[in-house]
């Protein structure tokens, strides 16, 4: 059986794309077999992050209708062979996902694989019900600014009761905040929300902090995830992110603001 | 004012404002998502009602359902303005499911 991860925010371009290609990268490289699924039908960009979007012939809606097989319609990736990706459809038909065709490939998916990345589009519509309906965690992607903490407060509610779980009266979705686009130096001059303020609001089990990183347009320009450029600050958070959700224990990084003067000066290493 | 003062007097950052406001807005609306449906309504006609005997306007009537393990409680809360009588305010509370 495959653990759903669900990748959501309420509020868009926080960052949700960014982090389901690396947290999907990140768990392929780890050994497991991993599936990332673009919800965001109509407005597909998946591919495009994971640098496959030449290679799309099916689509999820595709599969649903029973226009092309599971197997026609999953990307292989090039770099890791643990990972595949299911593209969104281009449709400009809302209705085109449904609750039974989603569950359906879903249930086949999780024969084969490990973990199932559900990429959510914005919104609180049918494709963002949809991509957290089956979803046994939540990664909840938020910016240190007042509507994206709002949206996911609200993500929150939906979560914890339009979900497989809540309806059949399970154990809940297992919740984790991934904090994107912080930028400690503005948390320092009172500029931005802190961990600990978004905490305050939120407090969620914080699976890690992902700093404001020009690696990640640096990233979706050639099409790589960022976890790939091991040398980033930001593809560190989210191996490190990848190695929590995994049980290691690993400090949290990108908090404190290390470019200051004093820091630099008193810091021995 | 000294360049000390300056230093001292703590302008709060817009970082904690942000933060109030947040608390502020998240807790109504984690309350107000358990609500039924109806209330808004509810609040409408009541407003109506109360309008033909007093003067208040929308601000100045509250209804606010609550829910805990033993009983719902519906309460209603109008604040009657000022020139009619000295500031009475009508509060009540219905409780039992
Ligand atoms: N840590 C980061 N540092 C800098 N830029 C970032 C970071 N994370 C995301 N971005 C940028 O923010 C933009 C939106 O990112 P992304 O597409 O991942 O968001 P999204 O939540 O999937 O958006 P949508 O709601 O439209 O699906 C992109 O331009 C991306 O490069
Ligand atoms: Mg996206």
């Amino acid at each position: 059986m495959a653990r759903i991860i669900v990748v959501t925010s309420g509020k868009g371009g926080v960052g949700k794309t960014t982090t389901s290609s690396a947290v999907a990268m990140g768990l392929a490289k780890k050994g497991h077999k991993t599936a990332v699924i673009d919800f965001d039908v109509g407005l597909r960009n998946l591919d495009l992050i994971m640098g496959c979007e030449r290679r799309v012939v099916y689509d999820f809606v595709n599969v649903i209708n029973g226009e092309a097989t599971l197997n026609q319609a999953l990307i292989k990736d090039k770099r890791c062979n643990n990972l595949y990706i299911l593209p969104a459809s281009q449709t400009r038909d809302k209705d085109a996902l449904t609750q039974e065709g989603v569950g359906k490939v879903l249930d086949e998916l999780s024969k084969g694989f490990k973990y199932i990345i559900c990429d959510s589009p914005a919104g609180i519509e049918r494709g963002a019900n949809l991509a957290m309906y089956f979803a046994d965690d939540a990664f909840v992607v938020t910016n240190p600014e007042v509507s994206s903490v709002r949206d996911s407060d609200r993500m929150l509610g939906i979560l914890s009761s339009k979900s497989r779980r809540a309806e059949e009266g399970k154990e809940p979705i297992k919740e984790y905040l991934l904090l994107s686009r912080y930028s400690p130096e503005r948390v320092k001059l009172g500029e931005m929300l802190s961990v600990d303020d978004v905490q305050d609001i939120l407090s969620l089990h914080l699976l890690g902090v992902i700093p404001e990183s020009k690696s990640v347009l640096n990233a979706s320009n050639s099409g790589t995830p960022v976890i790939l450029d091991e040398k980033s600050d930001a593809g560190q958070a989210y191996a490190d992110i990848v190695a929590r959700y995994l049980g290691e224990d690993k400090p949290h990084r990108f908090i404190e603001d290390k470019k200051g003067l004093f820091g630099k000066l008193f810091r021995s290493r | 004012m000294s360049l000390l003062d300056y230093f001292k007097s703590s302008k709060p950052t817009s970082a904690s404002i942000a933060k109030e406001r947040l608390q502020i807005l998240v807790a109504h609306e984690r309350a107000s998502l358990n609500q039924p449906s109806y209330l808004p309504k509810l609040k409408q006609e009541l407003l109506q009602v109360i309008q033909k005997y007093f003067e208040v306007n929308e601000n100045s009537i509250s209804v606010n359902m609550e829910q805990d393990d033993e009983r719902e409680t519906l309460e209603l809360n109008i604040i009657l303005p000022d020139e009619e009588t000295s500031k009475k305010s009508i509060s009540t509370t219905n409780k039992g499911k």
